[in-house]
């Protein structure tokens, strides 16, 4: 390791003589690599590029290769990917909630240790984006898209399966999917262990694995000089390696995974729309109108990919918080109020008491849903992390460590119990105290607007839905450009703007593929998973980097 | 005529403005005008810089090497973006008020079929700053 300590006492003399100096006390890593020494700068036709050789060619040609495999033979194709899913869940599951713990063990450990002093940005920079504006952009980034899919099928599924209690199948493992041991028969049970499984799966554990890749980010590019590319958090690990092969593997996967999470995001935001044009329009459900969907939202991400980051995101992430807020405030006021409110603690409590025997690895019964839900989404999260991670360090600078951490773990946290104690709380409520099930019995896309359908003012209310739904949609994509771009130029935030078009086209036309391929976004969710894998490693030895990173940071100070 | 001539510069491609440099040199030896080279960059680390203050140290020297080459008052000044790509042509906008230049001198490609959707940077400037702006094709 050549960390080279920088002479900022003297900046003051420095700093006529040219010499750069961070904000204030900094622990710059030098090493001989130049950000863009790899690139390929050029120009094709009438569009510049400058992108990264061979990052860039690499993972464009194995995404193309990908999507051909699935036109061409999509039924070893869909084989292949479930044989895929199921192995990954099951063998691993273990190894995915293990991995989960420690994430949120290791964020809660920086909270109270010395290193949280440390300021990303050195010791005197100040943020660059307000609380609001900050918030706004870490959810749309985060969950978006989830939360209106999630919010009300989630509680209730969990729900469901609880009230039906444990049964087992003829091989001896549990045929049910409800979590733990379930609640047969006993309404309130199954809606407290519902929502504590629910919370569990939105709570403290996705933006624990956010904020691991954010903070990695953001230290090393901000504190220490490096790219804004994942194989940067390698360097305390690797040294100068990472700017060879291992770093082309580390960035590679990180698109990949970056790809495959979003694509699976835009399926979901695609079926969700559909079935809520349908529910309000009569628009039939079928491939054509998600393709169109897709392609419609793509266009409309372009024009914000076009604005940029201030511009684009930041304004659509605004007017979707405030969107998603009022129809929250909506369903609140127009549900059961004092019942929803006081559910929220009752759940909050009901997440603590649950949490050590869900967040259990090993010696679980209840292998359905341990697998199928808790798995998958942690798979889910890891790999939608390098995305999220990145654009969160992106508007993150100017933070201390332990501002960022409960800024990015804990608020989000209580945001996304609240969200689920409303939204599930209400359908739930719905079920037990009015015996209205259409919620209950819908498919899952479906199930927030017939939760809707019950509340007064159901036309504008779903009508906001869909419109939250799209607004993510785009939110989404347009970030998403952005980072795979920033990875795939080797760490350069200024390539020229084609590229990030070229990106956002390219998610549009994987997301619809595979949507029409033979499995459908099972065949998304295969892929998320297997990429997830491999990356909860990169994730692992991140800490130990971040670890490093900071202490060497302190002993600036 | 003018007193403030600002050039915009990239100091990525430093090489290919040696035409824009020319001019607004000789523009400023006319006028017995002063130069400030603007540079637009983003608080990441990029090819030039790890830090805005080590690109502003390298902007400055820029000025000061051409000042001396030509026997200018010669400044830089820096903007730094959140996303420099997109937002550069308002960075620059910005830089005409913050700088009280009365002229901007700025190097751009010869228009091609792109440019009806992302008209050049040089193109935003003069139909937007409230100075002069003239443009020096490559």
């Amino acid at each position: 390791m050549s960390d080279n300590k920088n002479e900022n006492d003297t900046s003051t003399d420095m700093e006529e003589m040219g010499i750069p100096a961070p904000e204030g006390a900094a622990d710059i890593i030098d090493t001989e690599y130049e950000i863009g020494q790899d690139n390929i700068d050029g120009q094709l036709g009438p569009f510049g590029f400058d992108i990264h050789n061979p990052v860039f060619l690499i993972s464009g040609l194995c995404i193309v290769a990908f999507v051909f495999y699935t036109l061409a033979l999509p039924e070893q194709a869909g084989s292949a990917f479930s044989w895929l899913f199921s192995t990954v869940t099951e063998g691993f599951d273990w190894f995915f909630i293990g991995a989960g713990n420690l994430f949120v063990l290791f964020c809660l450990l920086l909270i109270v240790t010395p290193l949280g002093s440390v300021r990303l940005g050195g010791a005197d920079a100040t943020p660059d984006y307000t609380y609001l504006g900050w918030f706004a952009m870490l959810f749309a980034a985060g969950m978006g898209i989830g939360l209106m899919f999630y919010g009300v099928s989630e509680p209730m599924s969990h729900f469901s399966s609880s009230m039906g209690g444990v049964s087992m199948g003829e091989n001896g493992m549990r045929s049910d999917w409800a979590p733990l041991g379930g609640a047969e028969g006993d309404s309130d049970a199954a809606t407290r262990l519902g929502m504590a499984a629910t919370i569990f799966h939105w709570g403290l554990h996705p933006w624990a694995i956010y904020a691991v890749v954010a903070l990695a980010l953001a230290l090393f590019s901000y504190n220490k000089g490096l790219p804004l590319t994942i194989r940067s958090a390698f360097y305390p690990i690797l040294g100068d390696r990472v700017w060879g092969w291992w770093g082309h593997i580390i960035d590679t996967l990180a698109v990949f995974a970056t790809l495959f999470g979003l694509a699976t995001s835009l399926g979901f935001g695609a079926t969700q729309a559909n079935a809520g044009l349908n529910e309000l329009f009569g628009i039939p459900i079928n491939d054509t109108v998600e393709v169109l969907l897709i392609s419609g939202i793509t266009a409309v991400a372009l024009v914000s990919v076009l604005r940029g980051l201030d511009g684009g995101v930041k304004i659509l992430s605004e007017i979707n918080m405030g969107l998603a807020f009022l129809l929250l405030l909506f369903v609140l006021i127009a549900g059961p109020t004092i019942a929803i409110l006081t559910g929220f603690l009752d759940y909050l409590v009901a997440y603590i008491e649950y949490l050590p025997a869900l967040s259990n690895p090993v010696g679980r019964e209840d292998v359905n849903f341990m697998q199928g839900w808790t798995s998958f989404y942690w798979a889910w999260w890891i790999s939608w992390s390098p995305f999220v991670g990145m654009f969160i360090a992106r508007v993150s600078r100017g933070r201390s460590v332990r501002e960022f951490i409960i800024c990015v773990l804990l608020i989000p946290s209580l945001v996304c119990v609240l969200w689920m104690s409303v939204f599930g709380g209400v359908a739930i409520e719905q079920v037990v105290r009015e015996g209205y099930t259409a919620a209950q019995d819908a498919d899952l896309p479906i199930q927030l607007f017939k939760m809707l359908d019950n509340l007064p003012l159901a036309g504008i209310t779903s009508l906001i839905g869909i419109v939250l739904v799209i607004v993510f949609f785009v939110t989404s994509s347009d970030s998403g450009s952005l980072v795979i771009d920033t990875i795939t130029a080797g760490g350069k935030v200024d390539a020229p703007v084609p590229q990030r078009v070229f990106w956002c086209l390219f998610e549009g036309a994987v997301a619809i593929v595979l949507l029409l391929s033979a499995g459908g976004l099972s065949s998304l969710q295969s892929m998320v998973i297997s990429t997830g894998l491999p990356f909860t490693i990169v994730l692992l030895l991140m800490c130990w980097a971040i670890w490093r990173g900071l202490a060497a940071e302190r002993r600036e100070l | 005529m003018y007193s403030k001539i600002m050039v915009p510069v990239d100091l990525t491609h430093a090489d290919r403005l040696t035409k824009s440099l020319e001019v607004a040199a000789k523009l400023a030896q006319t006028f017995g005008a002063e130069i400030v080279y603007v540079g637009v960059t983003s608080a990441l680390p990029g090819s030039i810089a790890h830090t805005p203050d080590e690109y502003r140290g390298k902007l400055e020297a820029f000025a000061k090497e051409q000042g001396e080459a030509n026997g200018l008052t010669a400044s830089g000044h820096m903007m730094v973006g959140h996303d420099v790509a997109v937002e550069i042509d308002h960075e620059l906008i910005k830089a005409v008020d913050e700088t009280g230049a009365d002229l901007v001198v700025m190097a751009s490609h010869i228009p091609n079929i792109t440019d009806y959707v992302w008209p050049s940077n040089g193109g935003r400037v003069a139909g937007h700053a409230k100075c002069s702006v003239m443009i020096v094709r490559s």
